[in-house]
Order: C-alpha cells, then structure tokens, then sequence
C-alpha cells in the first residue's frame, strides 16, 4: 500500500478532504499523513473507506467527524466535536479533546488518551468512547446507546437522562445527573471493560471501574412527580 | 460568536516584538469575529503622578484628520496643562500630569463627540470596525511593544457594530475586559450599579462586566476574590479575558460555552478562542498546550 502525506501549511485542506472522499477510494493508498493542521477545522471528516490518517499535531473543531471505516490518529489536541456522529472505524486522539467529543457516535471507537471536556459522548448513539483522563461536566447527557470508559475522574452530572448507554468510571464522579445509578459490575461488564481498554490501549484494571446505567425512572411520564426527578 | 486573544511576554527581549507575534493571532480569528477588532497593550507605566488617555476621534466630522495638535493647544491654553499627544490616524494617545477626571471633563464639554477608550498609567487602547487585519494595519499593531496585551475580534450578537461597542472595554484605570459569549442579566447588573454612581456608556452586556469587575477591584477586592463575585453574579456565557498592570486574567462560564485554549513556554503565554491563533508562535510545537477548566481562574503575572 502506498503511503501519502499532506501538509497542510502548503496544500488547503480541501484538497486533503477531497482526496480522501475520492482517491481513497480506489485502494492504492493505505496511509496518509498530515502535517502542520494548525488548528485547522474539519480536518478528515466524512471519511468513508478503510484508509489511516495520522494528523501530526492539534486539529480543530469536529475532526473525524462522521467517519465511517477509517481509522484517524491525531497525535496532538483535538478541538470541539471531535468524531461526533461517527458511524464505525476509529479515531484516537493522543492529547486531550475539547468539548462534545464523539456527540451523536453511531458506531465505532472513539479514544482519548487525556482529558476530555464538557458534554463529551452527548446523546451516544451506540459508539463506544474510551478516554484515559477525565471527563467534563454533562458527559453522556442523553447518551442512548454505546459504552464509555473513563478512567480519569467525571465532573458534574454524569449520565444525565440516560437511555441504555452504559458508562465505567475509575475515578471520582462529582455528581450523578438524574436517573443515572452505579449498579453492579457483572462478569460481562468485566469482560466489556476490558476489551475496550485493549482496543484502546491502555492499562488499567477492569475491576477497578464502577457501572453507572440509568435508572428508567425518566421513561414514562410520572403525573404524580410534581416536577420532583 | 467572538475570538480573543491574549499574550503575556516572560522574556523581556520579547516585549518589542509583542505586536508583531500578535498580529496572527488576531488575524486567525478573523472567522470568530469579522465586523470589529481592538486590543488594549500594556507597558512600563509612567511616573507616580502622570496619567494618559486613549481617545477615538472617529465619532467627530472630522474623523481621522481630527485636529490633535489643535486640541493638545487648547487644554494648555484653557487648563493650563501640557499634554504630549500622540496621534494615529482616529486613534490618539495623550499623556499629561494632572488628574485625568479635568482633561477629561474638558473634553466632554469641547468635543463631546470624541470617545475616551482608556485612562490609567500602562494601558494603550485600540478599537474599530472593520475586519481584524484591517483594523490591524490601520493603527500598526505590528509595532506595539510592551510586556502583555488583550486583543479581541467581534461578531456582534448584543448590540450594534460600532467603534464604541467594539472590545476591549474599559473601566476605571488601567484595567479591560474582552469576553466571548453573551450576558443573561446586564441589565440587572446595571440597575445595581448605576445607583452607585457608575455611568455606562453603551448598551453593551460586555461593559456590565468590566464596570461590575472593576467597581469590585475599586472597593477593595484582590483580583481572585472580584473573579468569584464575577461568578457569583454574572450569568450566561462567557470566557472573559482582563488585563491589569501586571497580570493577565482568564475565566470560563460554568458550562464553558465558549471556547478557550492556553499555549504556555518559557518566553510566553498565548490564549486564544482556538489554537489556530496559536499556531504560528515561535516554539509552540514543544508548548504546554491545555484547555482552561470552567470555573477555574488563571491569573499570569507579567
């Protein structure tokens, strides 16, 4: 497989963006690499053929975004969004990711080697996140379906109205958000852990993660709530 | 939507190119905030007794050919009162040794339609419409010099485009405010100063703010403890960025809403709304790169 690299101080992006939804296509090219993305925004989003990119250096807002197959690397930050709406395939950012990281993830791993910020897996939708540091507030808000890992700490109202996503915490968590509750690790759980520290290469116990899941107190409409959750 | 900037020079030989460094980082915002940019630098401060102003001569018929040498004669001839001024174009900086609060009645009384953007002993203040780069150019950001500086691009979401509503505010002496986001309850917050004898000059949320901050530093408060009546009571969005003599302040909503990336070396320390301002920054390849926290103040002396 041949090898491509981009840089971006002297090619615009757009030429990056549209190489990689049609060159790629065609096969012949297995890697490529970006240089100097200097914060640049929408840096290979959209991507939807089994092709790796190593973004060397930050990326800016909603970088991976809505990818499908590929496998994207960003070896600095990450701004806003990152990976939101990816449907499969892998994005692993080295350094941290800022808020909204991997909203909306259909499918696919999203990992984050350090701190996450605020909101991050918002409204999940089946993907799986891991992040090696810690999460913001409102993390997992709405989150429907899809696993995280955290193995950091979780700020304030983790899990917040959650549906069926199912969320491993390490750490501290400053406040549960409501309906969200710590059950039980089962073997399963164990196992699910695991695997996806593996994939995500980190090394961290299993055992050591709580569950939280949701309570689905917030399913069905209580009249006699009195607005009280 | 709005971009700020902020550079803080640890390396004294940096302090000259402190203009140039920023330019960039301005420019690179142009996106965040294409209607009006300004800045306020800070430098070695004048002697005990001295004070000087920034005016904006832009409001008057006369714009930018706006007769400074003329004005300097009359407050020597009226007040009795030497004043060096330094004209650029609308903008002009004038120096003088007495209390501020006569050469600025004066003023108000001559030539009402001329905007004071900031009084104190460090502070240099510029602002207009326009995009960044041509704001930019046209007072030669590029050559400012001293030790930090807060810069600002705008795209208006509280109030109009105009000269006076552009950032960074001022209040008081040697103290600005830039803020990306928008306020919740200005008015309130004007409705509990202006009682208190503090004069608003526009409709602007952002100028609750600084006026609300710098009423706090003025009654006595360290600049932690105004930051956390800050968080008290100011609500909506907003990362806030101040500058004083010799510090640099950054805060963040409890939400952070809006956007802030910090970039810190030996030599520098550079915030911006995105680190595509950063980018360009001599060794920012091997900088600490993080993400202020919501809620957090950072404070950098310089």
């Amino acid at each position: 497989m041949e090898r491509l690299t981009f840089d971006l101080a002297a090619q615009p992006l757009r030429e990056l963006n549209t190489f990689l939804h049609t060159g790629a296509k065609e096969g012949k090219v297995g890697h490529v690499t970006v240089l100097n993305p200097d914060g640049a925004h929408n840096i290979a989003v959209g991507l939807d053929c089994p092709i790796e990119v190593e973004v060397v250096g930050h990326a800016g807002y909603y970088a991976g975004g809505m990818n499908k197959a590929a496998t994207v690397t960003i070896t600095g930050s990450a701004g806003t969004g990152v990976a939101e709406n990816m449907m499969s395939g892998k994005v692993h950012v080295k350094g941290f990711a800022s808020n909204g990281a991997g909203a909306s993830a259909h499918g696919g791993l999203l990992v984050i080697e350090g701190d996450a910020g605020l909101r991050c897996g918002i409204s999940l939708k089946g993907g799986n996140i891991v992040v090696g540091g810690s999460v913001g507030s409102f993390s997992a808000f709405m989150a429907q379906a899809g696993r995280m890992v955290i193995c950091g700490d979780a700020g304030d109202a983790l899990g917040d109205s959650l549906y069926e996503a199912v969320l491993y915490v390490k750490g501290e968590v400053k406040s549960l958000g409501a309906d969200a509750q710590y059950e039980e690790m089962s073997a399963e759980d164990i196992a699910a852990v695991a695997s996806l520290l593996d994939q995500a290469g980190l090394d961290h116990d299993p055992k050591a993660f709580k569950r939280i899941a949701s309570k689905r107190s917030l399913y069905h409409w209580n009249a006699d709530a009195n607005q009280e959750y | 939507m709005c971009g700020i900037v902020g550079l803080l020079v640890k390396t004294p030989a940096l302090r000259e190119k402190l203009g140039e460094l920023m330019v960039p980082m301005l420019i690179g915002m142009t996106e965040r905030g294409p209607d009006s940019a300004g800045l306020a630098v800070f430098g070695n401060p004048l002697a005990e007794t001295e004070r000087k102003i920034s005016i904006y001569s832009g409001l008057t018929e006369d714009g930018a050919d706006f007769n400074w040498l003329g004005l300097g004669h009359a407050l020597k001839e009226h007040l009795g009162v030497a004043v060096s001024i330094e004209p650029k174009g609308n903008h002009a900086i004038l120096s003088f040794d007495v209390a501020p609060a006569i050469i600025k009645r004066w003023i108000a009384e001559h030539h009402p339609k001329l905007h004071i953007l900031s009084t104190g002993r460090s502070i240099d203040l510029y602002k207009d419409i326009g995009t960044p780069a041509e704001v930019a150019a046209r007072y030669g950001f590029a050559g400012l010099t001293g030790s930090h500086l807060v810069g600002h691009t705008r795209m208006a979401t509280e109030s109009a485009v105009t000269p006076d509503r552009a950032h960074p505010f001022t209040a008081g002496e040697d103290f600005c405010l830039v803020h990306n986001g928008s306020l919740s309850n200005p008015n309130g917050i004007r409705r509990m100063l202006e009682p208190r004898g503090i004069r608003f000059e526009t409709d602007n949320d952002t100028e609750a703010a600084c006026r609300f901050l710098e009423w706090r530093l003025r009654e006595g408060d360290d600049l932690e403890t105004a930051l956390q009546k800050g968080f008290e009571e100011l609500d909506g969005f907003f990362t806030f960025l101040m500058g004083t003599p010799d510090k640099l302040a950054l805060i963040r909503d409890p939400f952070a809403c809006k956007p802030a990336v910090v970039a810190e070396t030996d030599d520098y320390v550079a915030i911006a709304s995105e680190f595509r301002s950063l980018a360009h920054l001599p060794g920012v390849k091997h900088a600490n790169v993080f993400e202020p926290a919501p809620e957090e103040m950072y404070v950098w002396n310089a």
